[in-house]
């Protein structure tokens, strides 16, 4: 487990240092290239802010208004009603699936309450990290990689993202019963 | 055009919703709150992805992309066949994968964005001969004749990013550690075991989707 921490920690500048060492070596203009990248870069960042702003906006009126937590609630009452009891999902990582399509932030505020209530290593605790491990927030990345580019047609690309949502939130509640 | 209505619907249900519960001034002040927030969070993400892309220039301008995406050539043709060999988007699509899977965090959005740009490109080079030969137009790539729908590349590329596969998801071990977990990286095991499933399923079901128009 030190070892895991310690790669942890090490992990970036690694990367870095192995970039910089490579590209010296092949007597490259490191700095030149970075100085183009860094501005390449920042422009990315102007051209997704609208994309950001745009959804983030959305989700806060959706979120302050209620209207989530009564989604998550009508969520819920479908979920327990489910008949079959080896399907049934702990109620709490309905919310956070949903949450994660749209919000890192939001869904890291849901866990967080989760852990002040259950704890960190409890079944749901532990479901709800299991979860946020294997799920990334959908709309954000469609957002801004698709408007990036003008597309306008996503085909089939959001139907399958919220399938593959809901199969972390099944896969994570059963393989977090192992664990526990 | 999906986004145009979940966007919408998110908007438009939920001053519904506050203006039956009385919560409509918490969305007054929530609107104005977010876009703050938004912009804040742009700030902090301009440093960081402002120097992941130089890095990603320093590796792309050695050739390091170039060599990682040669090492990762049966992958790359496995998951996007159509895709010509020794494009650059193969590049991009590798030094993603490799960040994603490194939990890099924000060096993911460079990478992501540079190979949608390929891929976009790739899809105007497509159309261009599409419309120099134009008897071939009922070949494979008639389908994708407008520039504003998703390439099966671009879609099988954003599904698998979404199905984020991630060796140690340093975030979360963090939360974990923060909130008092006696294992905070207990998470490691079971969160590849499901981002391993997802990535699986994730594949096969881009497979399936990509094959049947």
């Amino acid at each position: 487990m030190r070892l895991i921490s310690y790669i942890s920690v090490m992990i970036i500048p690694l990367v870095i240092f192995y970039i910089t060492l490579h590209a010296l070596l092949m007597r490259k203009h490191v700095f030149e290239l970075f100085l183009n990248g860094a501005k390449q870069g920042l422009l990315t960042v102007f051209e997704i802010a609208p994309s950001l702003i745009g959804l983030l906006v959305a989700v806060g009126i959706f979120r302050n208004s209620g209207a989530l937590d009564l989604f998550c609630n009508f969520l819920t009452t479908v979920n327990n009603s489910l008949p079959f009891s080896t399907l049934t999902l702990p109620p709490e990582l309905l919310p956070l699936t949903f949450l994660k399509l749209f919000s890192s932030s939001g869904a890291n505020a849901l866990l967080f309450d989760i852990f002040k209530k259950h704890g960190t290593d409890s079944y749901i605790g532990f479901a709800a990290s299991v979860l946020l491990c294997c799920t990334e927030t959908l709309f954000y990345t469609i957002s801004i990689y698709f408007t990036s580019v003008q597309i306008k047609k996503t085909r089939w690309v959001i139907p399958v993202g919220i399938l593959l949502s809901l199969v972390s939130l099944i896969s994570s509640a059963w393989i977090a019963r192992l664990f526990v | 055009m999906m986004l145009d209505i979940l966007w919408s619907f998110l908007i438009l249900i939920g001053i519904a919703v506050a203006a039956i519960t009385g919560n409509i001034e918490a969305v007054s002040t929530g609107i104005l709150a977010s876009a703050k927030d938004a912009i804040e969070l742009l700030i902090v993400m301009a440093g960081v992805v402002a120097m992941w892309n130089g890095f990603l220039y320093i590796a792309d301008g050695s050739d390091l992309t170039r060599l990682l995406a040669r090492k990762m050539k049966p992958l790359l043709k496995f998951l996007f066949p159509s895709l010509p060999q020794d494009h650059i988007a193969g590049d991009y699509i590798c030094a993603n994968f490799i960040a994603n899977m490194l939990g890099l965090g924000w060096a993911c959005t460079p990478t992501g964005l540079s190979a949608m740009k390929a891929l976009k490109e790739l899809e105007q080079e497509r159309l261009r001969t599409n419309i120099n030969h134009s008897d071939n137009s009922f070949s494979k790539s008639h389908k994708q004749l407008s520039l504003d729908t998703a390439s099966d590349e671009m879609c099988t590329f954003l599904i698998l990013n979404i199905s984020s596969l991630q060796l140690i998801p340093m975030n979360l071990i963090a939360y974990r550690s923060q909130y008092g977990s006696p294992q905070p990286m207990a998470v490691i095991i079971p969160g590849l075991i499901t981002t391993t499933l997802t990535t699986v399923i994730a594949i096969i079901i881009c497979k399936v989707m990509c094959h049947r128009q």
